[in-house]
């Protein structure tokens, strides 16, 4: 079973770096015309957008994380690092309607930036849009990672440092720099690598001549202009470029979130009157980053009409389809994590426990583009797209998945493996018996959290969607297209409380994750 | 015991596989059922979004053809023509197509090498309204326009007088235009530029693309954002003004008439090669320059018919601009440099 489920990973990534790689061999002339000055340009936009959005990205998120670490216990804390946790989680797209509803040219906002800009406020399509898309995503993410790096400072060199009298300027050079200083690379790069491979923000945000990325024009050779050589050359720039990104992101270890809340900061050197000001402005601003693009929707929403729209038999199917496709891919995504899990060689479930971390440098744009040009001239592409959709999706979730039930699973089998032994407990009777039983929670909150992130994906199903695939993403991204603002807001308010929905399940059942 | 065991459990191993299997299976057999079904009864023709929408020709000729064949025509529709003739490509010989209806001149070449169409067998001569007559084997025409810059009086003031104009006008003064990689108007838009600029089109365009306010992948979204106020132009059609005067008794919107000239459009339709074994195929391409067909076009894709039309045009279409000049490159040419000039307009935009 275990063999079964790498066999599939191995397949799926295998057979569409294959498709690449063989089109590459056949044709290498047409491939090197594909290395132009477009080319260099949108190499160029993309390094250059993702190096912005890592700035701006991990400066804040260093003052935020350092307010949150200033202040251990205050009311709502632990739901302000939980809201910090939701970007990530949320789809791509309805980030950027969130954006859009709020300081696009048509946004709640506008009014207000045009009398503050003195013309028309031009919007916040191309780089801008997408800076701030992925500051909102990963700010928060950067700034979660940046606490647990100060929580890691020991209490002693508190201790110490209070005996010391240390002014705030030395405590901060001194005690919290080298923390933020050593965590810095590894949060750096990841922020780098999301940054770079982000597909659906561009699309949405940017997506002209003005602003495309190579994971954009990979979609945009084969849907745009069919040139599927040039799409093979982005795609394996791509491919190559976002593989040593992980691989050396891979080298640093990063701590989500600590155990134990380190107070002896804050008891020991209280922080003065002004720097409680400043942290509180600090954290409001983040929370007003996160909250204000999701309560736009939430506005904009509200005013479309909903219910003619939820009537609508293109809405009802393509709302099936997506509830389909990511269960489906939630489902699948669960079975291989529980088979690794389960298996019996160690070095599978190490590889397991690794997280399996590497899968999200393969972007699904090269693994869509790989299996694209694979099936073309054996059947018409685009018939396969479910089969495709789910087996993306499932390699996506995988990770997350994996993360959600290893650490229950691990426990799991300490406290019931030799019992389950003795009985001759095995395969799919055990897991009926025993882990079924007792992670029923967790399995659930993990196929959820799966099925949410499945459910907003607007990658394969651009590369292979058509009329006779609609999912809620890309009907919501073919309104937007057409411009057609009402029914895209309310379709985004329908799309986030789905997905909130699956992850607010999702969080309440992992609360209870205890072995009964 | 133990053996037993065993089986059982290899057993298990095997439904639980099977049952992630069948969860992908599941999804990739219940989908597909959802959307059409083609039967034998059926004509399937890709279209572009302009065509099928409630206001555009699509419905009214759907009905007109299922009246006397007592059988089932479906659009597929996406964004626009070039975004069509992409779509065929992807498809290759396993497309469900049996016709592709709005392609145009600068595409029929490609479309051609493609292998994909087959002989219409109608005389070109029907097409008897198109200028400088029609010969293709495998595309007839249903339509023909000339692009041009449509701009709103209201906002603006003074439009441009030429190409030149547009070009070089106050930035300020915002044109909304189409993208050539997937749009006929977009692309009609980069011949144009290219028949009057030449190997000066990349400046002309650096200078222009200060001018667009947002490149759009189909005709349909860019004109909804010009009527909807977002600018003061748009391109579009000589014929587009028809629409407002005739059908919302405006005179708010014209056509600027440039000095140049205007590019010429074509649209045509085709055949496929699995068309060509659906006797409807042929049936709806004889329809096609029939008067049932071609009344639809003038008042409903606002367009010039290709045929004669049962009733004389509407008079408000002698009032539109009649171009000095019809610009038109051979199909050949554009075949040939299409990806040359896409990437230049691609690279010449952002600078």
């Amino acid at each position: 079973m275990a063999f079964a489920a790498l066999g599939f990973l191995a397949l799926l990534a295998g057979g569409a770096l294959l498709a690449l790689g063989v089109a590459a061999l056949q044709s290498p002339k047409v491939i090197s015309t594909a290395f132009d000055s477009y080319f260099l340009r949108i190499a160029g936009f993309t390094l250059w957008q993702a190096t912005l959005s890592t700035l701006l990205s991990i400066l804040p998120a260093i003052l935020v994380a350092r307010a949150l670490h200033r202040h251990p216990v205050f009311i709502g804390r632990s739901l302000i690092i939980r809201l910090m946790a939701l970007p990530l989680a949320l789809p791509a797209l309805i980030a950027a309607l969130g954006l859009l509803a709020l300081l696009g040219r048509a946004g709640i906002l506008a009014p207000f930036l045009t009398w503050g800009f003195g013309a028309r406020w031009p919007g916040i399509y191309g780089l801008s849009g997408i800076l701030l898309a992925h500051v909102f995503f990963n700010m928060p993410l950067a700034t979660r990672l940046f606490l647990a790096a100060l929580d890691a400072v020991p209490q002693d060199h508190w201790r110490l440092a209070a005996q010391l009298g240390f002014k705030p300027l030395s405590r901060f050079r001194l005690l919290e720099w080298p923390a933020i200083k050593s965590a810095m690379p590894g949060i750096a790069l990841i922020v780098f690598l999301l940054c770079a491979t982000s597909f659906t923000l561009v699309l949405t945000l940017g997506g002209g001549p003005q602003a495309t990325t190579i994971e954009v024009a990979i979609y945009q050779a084969l849907r745009f202009d069919y040139a599927p050589m040039r799409a093979v050359a982005f795609a394996l720039v791509q491919l190559v470029f976002a593989f040593g990104l992980a691989l050396m992101a891979s080298r640093f270890v990063l701590v989500e979130r600590s155990q134990n809340i380190d107070v002896s900061s804050a008891k020991l050197m209280p922080p003065s009157g002004a720097e409680r000001l400043i942290n509180r402005v600090l954290i409001g601003a983040a929370i007003v980053l996160i909250v204000s693009p999701m309560l736009a929707i939430l506005m904009r929403g509200l005013q479309a009409d909903i219910i003619k729209l939820a009537t609508q038999n293109s809405v009802i199917t393509a709302t099936l389809t997506s509830l389909i496709l990511a269960i489906s891919a939630s489902l699948a995504a669960f079975l291989i994590v529980v088979s690794l899990l389960s298996a019996r060689s160690s070095a599978i479930r190490e590889f397991a426990a690794g997280g399996g971390g590497i899968l999200l440098s393969v972007s699904p744009i090269v693994i869509g583009a790989g299996w694209f040009i694979a099936l073309q001239g054996i059947i018409n592409p685009l018939k396969a797209a479910p089969v495709i959709i789910v087996a993306v999706n499932t390699m996506m979730a995988l990770p997350f998945v994996l993360r959600a039930l290893s650490p229950s699973w691990a426990a799991s089998r300490a406290r019931h493996d030799r019992l389950a032994a003795s009985l001759g407990l095995r395969g799919f009777r055990r897991f009926r018996i025993v882990e079924g039983v007792a992670l029923r929670a967790p399995i659930f909150a993990a196929l959820a959290f799966g099925a949410a992130l499945s459910l907003g994906d607007l990658g394969v199903v651009a590369l292979f969607g058509s009329d006779s695939l609609q999912t809620l993403p890309s009907l919501l991204f073919a309104r937007l297209g057409s411009y057609r603002s009402d029914d895209a807001a309310g379709l985004a308010l329908l799309l986030m409380l789905l997905c909130l929905g699956l992850l607010w399940l999702a969080d309440s059942l992992s609360q209870k994750e205890t072995l009964r | 015991m133990t053996k037993t065991f065993y089986t059982k459990t290899s057993y298990i191993k095997t439904s639980l596989k099977s049952l992630s299997l069948a969860s992908v299976a599941l999804a990739a057999f219940a989908l597909p059922a959802m959307a059409a079904e083609s039967s034998s009864n059926s004509l399937i023709i890709y279209t572009y979004e302009s065509f099928t929408a409630e206001w555009g020709p699509g419905p009214s000729i759907e009905k007109a053809f299922e009246g006397n064949c007592a059988c089932d025509l479906q659009f597929v529709s996406v964004a626009d023509g070039v975004a069509l003739l992409n779509r065929i490509k992807i498809e290759g010989a396993n497309t469900e197509a049996d016709i592709v209806l709005g392609l145009d001149t600068n595409l029929t070449s490609e479309a051609t090498a493609t292998g994909l169409f087959a002989p219409h067998k109608i005389a070109g001569s029907l097409a008897k309204n198109v200028p400088g007559g029609w010969s293709d084997a495998n595309f007839l025409p249903y339509d023909f326009g000339w692009f041009a810059v449509v701009y709103d009086t209201e906002a603006l003031e003074t439009p441009p007088k030429s190409l030149g104009e547009l070009v070089d006008g106050n930035p300020e003064e915002k044109i909304i235009i189409q993208d050539p990689r997937t749009s006929t108007p977009g692309l009609g838009l980069l011949l144009w530029v290219k028949q009057v600029y030449g190997e000066k089109a990349p400046e002309a365009w650096a200078k222009l693309s200060k001018r667009v306010l947002t490149v759009t992948p189909g005709w349909s979204e860019a004109y909804g954002l010009f009527t909807s106020g977002e600018a003061p132009m748009v391109l579009s059609y000589t014929t587009s003004p028809a629409y407002h005067m005739i059908a919302e008794g405006k005179n708010r919107y014209q056509a600027a008439a440039f000095e140049e000239g205007h590019y010429l459009q074509i649209e045509v339709a085709g055949m496929t090669n699995k068309g060509a074994n659906n006797p409807l195929a042929a049936k709806f391409m004889a329809f096609m320059l029939s008067p049932g067909f071609q009344n639809e076009v003038p008042e409903k894709n606002w367009m010039m018919p290709a045929a004669d039309t049962s009733a004389p045009l509407n008079p408000v279409f002698g009032q539109m601009v009649q171009p000095a000049k019809s610009l038109i490159f051979s199909s050949e040419d554009v075949a040939k440099n299409r990806e040359t000039w896409v990437k230049e307009w691609l690279n010449a935009f952002g600078k």
